[in-house]
């Protein structure tokens, strides 16, 4: 906690001290490499408007998080003093982070967030991992044509389709429940990941298959036992765009359900930690960080790996 | 081998089994998109609400009161002018941040963390960020300008301390377009990246080996290679911006009166919280056309600009 105090009241120092060691040591390191000559010394100044670049974008893209964090430790007097939203003139607090683990429905958001994301994810997989394959390889001329089609419902959004979904909803009788939701997600899940798994599984060599048949496998065999393993890491970061994918859908999940504790994150945190005029901001903006960190992780850690199969999915397509 | 005592010849057939496998995932999505599509043209043409569940046909009555509806006119006017001018900032910025995110340096992999966390957010929480950095009285940019001199008495934009970001009509859209190309940016640039990591290093190799510079290969060679990709990330974003209702959901809701409203939120707005089923649906179809002509007029450009 001392420690926590520190950091937050020398936030920006700390911030700038930082960075400038950074790039300190990058210069020093790449004299100690390169030598102190005037070629490096130029290379280093061209090099840096590139840098700068980068700086001002990576600020213009982080600047509300910065905020985010900083206020999710201020007290109330702290935050509602005009005007000082930067520092800390009161001691920081851990008190709101408390509020919204114990006095909330956060945690069930979250609950219901994984079970709708898992169920989601698993219906997703069995439903699009043998179609994608049956685009990428089986199919000819009207496969390519379905593909087209999947692709065209992938375009169409929600805001088309929620009300007469929830008429559906309603007949059905799920409304107020997760299920509504992992019944209708993997309508944008499914197209979505067919059309990446398509691109990772024509990354695999034809001739391992065919290899396979000769072998005595059928195709189905040859499906499971020689594509699938093959293509375990796209289907893995298939299996986390899916999930972010659930997590991040609004309309469906505000229109579906309007029971408190049934609610997903994305739902849950802007309409019910807000009441009705009263906004409880240092829970609610440290609700979307703690959020909006893990996701970056992720997405960033695959971003390669979806980038490929972009690749594969659309310029070979 | 075992499974050569199954009756294994038709898991042989190339075709059996391509429509075995494609078949679920093809009947699910008929189903569950396919009927929900038709039951909206049937609300559309119906005049089905909360209260009352049956549908009696009313012909083009609902397309009719709405297409003469001012609100909805300005509506849909407000949905195509943020979609198109937002695009232009998301593609001129998912070009310059694509070309930084193909290169080697230093930082990359947390600049990279950094600039793809306003896409990875869930577009309601990353609101809620924006919600306070835009807030009427506590705004940190209010403060950033009241400290620089450009609000607070004798200043150069008010004499206000606050510039009332989500209260002034102008500012309002100003916001709402802002936040968009903020969130919606990494999404092009992903895109844009996957064309240019697809352009054949031989091509580039002998752009080099012919003496082309940095900004010649970019303009001769890569941005023309890439184009078809463009247009897909435009469609992407255009229909993901068009259909989108959450940021103005959790902004502004519409407001200030209805300067930010737009087709998702009002179509929200009539079908459910007033009840309205057959409207609504009729205002969210009004977007269908429109979504149609953009998805098969990219498609089409960007098959026509294949260079092979």
């Amino acid at each position: 906690m001392a420690a926590l105090t520190w950091i937050l009241s020398n936030f920006w120092a700390l911030l700038v001290i930082a960075l400038v060691l950074l790039v300190g040591l990058r210069i020093a390191w790449r004299i100690h490499k390169y030598g102190a000559t005037r070629a490096e010394f130029s290379h280093i100044l061209r090099r840096s408007p590139f840098y700068i670049v980068v700086l001002v974008f990576c600020f213009f893209a982080v600047s509300p998080f910065l905020i985010m964090f900083l206020h999710t430790f201020k007290t109330d007097g702290d935050l509602y003093r005009r005007p000082q939203p930067f520092i800390f003139r009161q001691e920081p607090t851990i008190e709101h982070l408390d509020a919204l683990f114990n006095n909330t429905a956060y945690l069930d958001f979250i609950r219901n967030s994984i079970v709708v994301g898992v169920a989601v994810v698993i219906i997703t997989l069995v439903l699009s991992l043998p179609a994608a394959y049956a685009l990428a390889r089986l199919t000819g001329r009207w496969g390519e044509r379905a593909g087209i089609l999947m692709f065209l419902v992938y375009l169409l959004p929600p805001t088309l389709l929620f009300i007469p979904m929830f008429r559906i909803v309603v007949l059905l009788g799920l409304k107020d429940s997760p299920l509504a939701l992992i019944v209708v997600y993997p309508t944008f899940t499914v197209p979505f990941s067919m059309w990446l798994l398509q691109g990772f599984f024509k990354a695999v060599p034809p001739e391992l298959e065919e290899a396979a048949l000769v072998d005595g496998y059928n195709r189905v065999e040859a499906f499971l036992r020689v594509v699938l393993p093959l293509s375990l890491p796209g289907i893995i970061s298939t299996v986390v765009f899916t999930f972010t994918l659930t997590l991040h859908e609004f309309i469906y999940g505000l229109v579906f359900i309007a029971d408190t504790r049934q609610r997903t994150l994305s739902v849950g945190v802007p309409t019910e930690l807000i009441l009705g005029d009263v906004y409880f901001w240092q829970p609610l903006l440290a609700a979307a960080l703690i959020i909006a960190i893990p996701v970056g992780l992720a997405y960033n850690l695959f971003l390669d790996s979806l980038v490929q199969g972009f690749t594969m999915g659309a310029v070979k397509g | 081998m075992a499974s050569l005592a199954l009756p294994s010849f038709p898991l042989d057939n190339r075709r059996v089994v391509g429509i075995l496998f494609l078949a679920p995932a093809l009947i699910y999505i008929l189903l569950l998109v396919g009927f929900p599509f038709l039951l909206a043209i049937a609300f559309g043409f119906s005049d089905v609400t909360v209260g009352n569940t049956d549908l009696s046909f009313v012909g083009l009555r609902n397309f009719e009161a709405v297409w003469e509806n001012d609100i909805f006119r300005q509506v849909f006017a407000t949905t195509i002018r943020f979609t198109l001018i937002s695009q232009v900032f998301i593609l001129l910025f998912a070009n310059i941040l694509a070309i930084i995110f193909t290169q080697e340096f230093t930082g990359k992999w947390f600049a990279r963390f950094i600039f793809i966390l306003p896409w990875a957010t869930p577009v309601s929480l990353a609101m809620i960020g924006w919600l306070w950095m835009l807030d009427t009285k506590y705004s940190p940019i209010d403060y950033l300008l009241l400290q620089t001199g450009f609000l607070g008495p004798g200043g150069h934009l008010s004499n206000d301390r606050n510039l009332f970001w989500l209260a002034s009509p102008d500012l309002a859209q100003i916001s709402v377009i802002f936040v968009q190309v903020w969130r919606m940016t990494p999404l092009a640039t992903v895109i844009l990246m996957a064309g240019l990591s697809s352009i054949p290093t031989d091509i580039l190799d002998q752009a080099e080996v012919d003496g082309s510079r940095f900004m010649r290969t970019l303009l001769m060679i890569k941005l023309p290679l890439i184009l078809p990709i463009m247009v897909i990330a435009l469609l992407f974003s255009m229909i993901t911006m068009f259909g989108d209702m959450t940021v103005v959901y959790v902004l502004t809701r519409g407001g200030p009166v209805d300067y930010t409203r737009v087709l998702g939120l009002y179509s929200f707005q009539v079908g459910i919280e007033g009840g309205n089923l057959a409207q609504g649906a009729a205002i969210s179809l009004f977007a269908f056309p429109l979504l149609l002509a953009m998805a098969i007029f990219m498609l089409r450009a960007a098959s026509r600009a294949e260079v092979r």
